[in-house]
């Protein structure tokens, strides 16, 4: 089976805040059949999230899919509260480049 | 009956600014009601904790003007949420000030009501030990020393004060924190518009143009309310909304894209439909609202954590950048050795940008690319001679430590500024996050009403 890099098969790889504790990812994909492929594949997990981020899975709160937008959703709890004394990202806006080079099993 | 509402949403910000032919362009429709959120907890806890406001004096005033003198033109309300970013009364006070201002300047007489959203300590503590506020995960339980020290502490309000308001004929809408959606939710309710329409056209208007594509937050967008959907256009010509633009703004700063806790309930969107009517246009339909028992207000605050002063330098040397971690450390031992009646009061941190400055802990990549460093030594103290202190005496010791293989003996460090050291003031952290159980959506928010008088002249 080849491999494809997420980029090839989404048009937005993003990160925010959710509130101040909270650090979510959305990928929305290209087309309706890609969304579906990677979503009936199980392509993104929470496992898959915390290796990526090197965090304890119980530090991923979750990944929902969202088929109106065919995006998928992680959030994880952010490592410091937004704003605290040491956090790096105070909008948590440059925390999805790790998905940019997320390689996943593809036709 | 009437069969639609117009609301108008100018920017996604009050302050971040929109090009005035949209916003003409959303005049011409007939809007009966303009409605902006002037806040977010985005920017950090600086700003609530502090009292001021993180957009600008000059920017508010210039969107505020456009859309109060267009409000009385076409005599309509203009309700503002958040004011001031944060929402206590100092932001309110801020921006209640700049609203007397552009009535005096150009003659603009209304009835203004000014909607309290900060509650008192008294008050918190007294329902702290009854037991009514909750943790909100991933948050914990509040501490009673965290309620006591925050400096203030807001209660999101949802759409009824802003009913009630307008229900006593209020022309113009001042409030502290609120929820996003209510500011634009509360007429289209008023006139017995469906809440759970009215809310998610709200979740979406609260940002403006950022559902469409291209997206902006500085650009206007309008939202027809009917019956049973929604409808979005963004008034730029540029722009359009599409499906995959409008759903994927649900997913936008969100856990979970489904179901969307608010003031006194849940916006469900799992049957919620989109449908592209025309080019630019999306119609939103489906969409529920989930009443809870009781009726729960997010409450915020943010307490001082202490001073803070940053040094910004670079680095070059190969040999240097290969030994930064033991450079980093030997700096630290110096700073301990050297101010030992200082231990335990002050954070020293070393942000290595090239290396893992954005990411920190969740850097994936552990060899660095770069042949250069970015470097701020910042060092976070209990007082501000403290901090500086600290980064000062960091920064010296970086700049002439000697370490094994050092070729440049004259120097470690690039810097851009003379000074050095920047003093960044009162660093703050959220404290409170919470939920409170209310018995009354309105109780926590008083409100005070105004005649504003619309004479040009001094202001008062």
């Amino acid at each position: 089976m080849k491999r494809a890099l997420l980029p090839e098969l989404a048009e937005v790889i993003r990160s925010k805040n959710a509130g101040p504790y909270e650090l979510t990812f959305d990928i929305i994909f290209k087309t309706r059949e890609i969304f579906e492929q990677v979503a009936a594949r199980k392509l993104i997990t929470p496992e898959l999230i915390a290796k990526l981020y090197k965090i304890p899975p119980e530090r991923v709160i979750s990944v929902v899919e969202f088929a109106p937008a065919k995006a998928i959703k992680a959030t994880i709890v952010r490592p410091l509260a937004c704003g605290d004394v040491g956090d790096s990202d105070v909008y948590g806006a440059q925390q999805h480049a790790p998905l940019l080079g997320l390689e996943v099993e593809w036709e | 009956m009437i069969d639609e509402i117009r609301v108008l949403s100018p920017t996604a910000i009050l302050g971040y600014g929109f090009p005035l032919a949209s916003f003409e362009a959303g005049l011409d429709r007939n809007p009966h009601v303009i409605a902006v959120d002037a806040g977010s907890t985005d920017p950090g806890p600086y700003y609530l904790g502090s009292g001021h406001s993180f957009t600008d004096r000059t920017a508010v005033k210039r969107d505020l003007e456009a859309m109060l003198v267009a409000g009385r033109r076409l005599n309509i309300p203009v309700i503002i949420g958040t004011a001031g970013g944060s929402g206590a009364n100092s932001h309110l006070d801020w921006c209640l000030e700049i609203v007397r201002e552009l009535a005096t300047e150009h003659g603009l007489s209304f009835k203004l009501a000014v909607i309290e959203a900060e509650i008192p300590k008294r008050e918190l503590l007294r329902r702290f030990e009854r037991g009514e506020i909750k943790p909100l995960p991933p948050g914990g339980e509040l501490s009673r020393e965290d309620l006591e020290q925050s400096t203030a502490v807001v209660g999101q309000m949802g759409m009824e004060p802003f009913i009630k308001a307008l229900e006593a004929g209020a022309e113009v809408i001042l409030a502290g924190r609120s929820y996003d959606p209510a500011v634009f939710a509360a007429y289209p309710v008023l006139r017995g518009f469906d809440r759970a329409l009215a809310l998610h056209m709200g979740k979406i208007l609260e940002c403006a143009s950022i559902a469409a594509t291209p997206g902006s937050g500085s650009d206007c967008m309008m939202g027809y309310l009917g019956r049973d959907h929604f409808r979005l256009e963004p008034l730029n010509p540029m722009r359009k909304c599409t499906v995959t633009s409008v759903a994927a703004h649900t997913l936008y700063e969100k856990t979970n894209p489904y179901l969307l806790p608010g003031p006194g309930g849940t916006l469900d969107l799992r049957e919620t439909t989109f449908e592209q009517v025309e080019e630019r246009v999306v119609k939103v339909a489906g969409s529920k609202f989930i009443p809870a028992e009781p009726y729960t207000i997010k409450l915020e605050g943010a307490r001082l954590a202490g001073y803070r002063t940053v040094s910004i330098a670079g680095a070059r040397d190969p040999v240097f950048i290969a030994k930064v971690d033991e450079i980093i450390q030997g700096v630290r031992e110096r700073v301990a050795d050297n101010f030992r009646a200082l231990e335990g009061k002050y954070r020293l941190i070393f942000r290595l940008y090239g290396r893992d400055g954005v990411m920190g802990d969740l850097e994936p990549l552990l060899e660095p690319a770069s042949h250069e460093l970015g470097i701020i030594i910042e060092a976070v103290a209990e007082t501000q001679e403290e901090a500086n202190t600290v980064c000062s005496f960091a920064r010296s010791t970086m700049l002439h430590y000697g370490y094994p293989g050092r070729m440049a003996t004259a120097g470690n460090l690039a810097f851009p500024y003379s000074p050095s050291d920047f003093k960044a003031g009162e660093v703050y952290r959220f404290a409170v996050h919470h939920l409170l159980e209310v018995k009354n959506p309105v109780e926590l928010f008083p409100m005070r009403f105004e005649d504003i008088p619309g004479v040009r002249g001094e202001n008062r």
